[in-house]
């Protein structure tokens, strides 16, 4: 399988990634060099195997439905690159 | 800086905690040697940021301690670097990107924590390779590192200090840090560690816990020490592993007394060497240097056997899928809202915030990955590439397992080749991913792996030797390296050029 520009460029919108025409132009033959290279998986006889959850066997643990954290806004806030009377500020989303 | 402060940076782990104990010197002299070390280095560029005062007052409290006749701790006394992907609290914590310059976390990454606790005090934070993506440190935003080493050639060309763990590496060989951390993804500690003279090992998947790592592929990530030689590893591990509540995928293991446990003599042992890693072309220094390393292990009592790991070339394909796939999830967190980078432009909308903070915040290594991630995982392609992907993986830690029935530890080179030049592959992103081959099956099984220094090359560079053990066999690992360690005398070193 192979990308073109449009297909790299959906690719880029799902993942809210901003580019350009030259960028997308840059980047088609570079992702079909590396999707041309694993491609090769396609040779391996997988009938009967399960692909791989968990690399080395662990249980999930529950833990007690209890409160653990909280009460920390200031902390959670400090980084915000916009925020306001404790909330995060963002453009206006509804019109 | 003073010849004094000289010698004492010449100190490992091991050397620092016991004359620290006995009073030899204190840790605040110590802390002030490696300092000086910091401050004059700035040309290789190791660290994003040096922390003087918190390696000051880490020693202040070890000396303290000692005044009081109370226990210093695993490290008591060690000053180290953290590499720039555990969360600090109150020091920035970039991932060595842009997205996330100036973001100060609120909270401690629990390793970097127990090193604290442990007694180890913080040089700085170490550059890397772009949210540890990359094998040889050219996509920091924050420029290259630089490696000490150069070639015996007089050019003095740039060379890679490796990827992604580069400021780390750069920061033990040239005596910046006796040792500090790394994370390996698909041969982040190792392949830096070949590159530099040093030694690094990446423990069994969930020993060591990730929570506070910056996430680049959460079911491959895994902390480890880059140190000088395989005790001083074996102490840093046991500080850095243990069970830990808040990572899902933390072992509930005790941790082994892995520095106790130490014994270079491998008798009734068996070294299993894999005849796929033999690849055409390899690389002639590194070819010998493999056959050093058999040679040593047999002359430390060991039975060496051939062994097969028929899916090896599937390894590094199966990761260029699974990898991306992962990150790509992992990276949708920064959005410009809670805390990095925003880029707002004129009259944007909240979509178009996103796309053009990611677009100024991410370097082309991270896009190309995160657009790979998300077209493995788009509807329709999923199954012939994730899922076939995480078969393929199964097959790998198949082969492993069935290895590891006819031999205790496995002999392989690190890297098909020493360091190369700064710009040598970056052009080529499947160049650059093919000098991980050797190290990315243990990533993709979560064994654990360690690289020890073999010798140099006819260049005059390092070159590695890599031993991959059992599940939570770390010891078996640590002594075949202390084995290889002993025989292979590498005290070669990087002149001082900086």
């Amino acid at each position: 399988m192979s990308v073109d520009t449009a297909t790299v460029a959906k690719i880029a919108a799902l993942a809210r990634i901003k580019v350009s025409e030259a960028e997308l132009a840059a980047m088609v033959p570079e992702l079909n060099g590396i999707l041309a290279w694993v491609e090769q998986l396609g040779e391996v006889d997988v009938t009967g195997v399960e692909p791989m959850t968990a690399v080395i066997a662990n249980h999930l643990r529950l833990r007690d439905d209890v409160v653990t954290d909280g009460g920390v806004r200031d902390a959670v806030l400090a980084n915000a690159p916009a925020r306001q009377d404790g909330f995060f500020g963002v453009p206006k989303v509804i019109e | 800086m003073s010849g004094s402060a000289n010698v004492l940076t010449e100190l490992g782990v091991a050397a620092i905690r016991d004359g620290v104990v006995k009073g030899d010197f204190s840790a605040v002299e110590i802390a002030d040697a490696f300092n000086a070390n910091v401050a004059a280095a700035t040309a290789l560029n190791a660290y994003i940021v040096a922390t003087p005062e918190l390696a000051v007052e880490a020693a202040k409290a070890t000396d303290a301690r000692r005044a009081k006749g109370e226990p210093l701790g695993k490290m008591g006394g060690v000053p180290i670097g953290m590499k720039d992907l555990f969360a600090t609290k109150g020091v920035q914590t970039t991932a060595a990107s842009h997205i996330l310059e100036g973001f100060k976390p609120e909270y401690e990454s629990t390793v970097s924590q127990k090193l604290w606790d442990a007694g180890a005090g913080m040089l700085g934070k170490l550059n890397l390779d772009q949210f540890a993506m990359g094998s040889s440190n050219e996509t920091s935003y924050f420029g290259n590192v630089i490696s000490p080493w150069r070639r015996n050639d007089g050019g003095n060309a740039a060379l890679a200090p490796g990827g992604s763990s580069g400021g780390s590496s750069t920061a033990v060989a040239a005596r910046l840090a006796p040792a500090a951390t790394g994370t390996d993804t698909g041969g982040s500690i190792r392949q830096p560690a070949a590159f530099t003279g040093i030694s690094g090992i990446k423990p069994t998947y969930g020993r060591c816990s990730r929570w506070g790592i910056v996430a680049f592929a959460s079911s491959l990530d895994q902390a480890g020490p880059m140190a000088r030689d395989v005790r001083d590893c074996a102490i840093m591990l046991e500080a850095m592993a243990g069970f830990d509540p808040k990572d899902a995928t933390s072992l509930n293991l005790p941790v082994p007394e892995w520095e106790a446990g130490l014994n270079a003599d491998l008798k009734g042992k068996k070294v299993g060497i894999p005849r796929e890693y033999r690849v055409d072309g390899l690389d002639a220094d590194v070819a010998k240097s493999w056959d050093d390393g058999i040679a040593w292990l047999k002359d430390a009592g060991a039975e060496i056997v051939e062994i097969s790991l028929p899916h090896t070339k599937y390894a590094l394909p199966a990761y260029y899928i699974i990898a991306p796939a992962e990150a790509s999830s992992n990276l949708a967190r920064y959005d410009g809202v809670r805390y990095g980078l925003r880029d707002l432009p004129d009259g944007a909308g909240l979509q178009d915030m996103y796309a053009a903070t990611r677009a100024a915040g991410f370097g082309a290594e991270v896009k190309r990955r995160i657009l790979i991630g998300t077209y493995v995982l788009s509807a329709g392609f999923y199954d012939a590439y994730y899922t076939q992907a995480q078969k393929v993986r199964t097959l790998i830690s198949q082969d492993f397992r069935n290895a590891f029935t006819q031999c205790d530890v496995i002999l392989a080179p690190t890297a098909p080749t020493a360091a190369f030049g700064l710009g040598e592959k970056s052009d080529d992103p499947l160049a650059m991913y093919l000098n991980d081959v050797f190290a990315v099956p243990a990533s993709l099984a979560g064994l654990p792996a360690m690289s020890v220094p073999a010798g140099l090359n006819r260049e005059g560079l390092p070159l590695g030797l890599q031993l991959i053990g059992r599940e939570f066999d770390e010891q078996g690992v640590l002594n075949a390296g202390l084995a290889i360690e002993a025989r292979a005398g590498f005290s070669a070193r990087p002149e001082q050029w900086w």
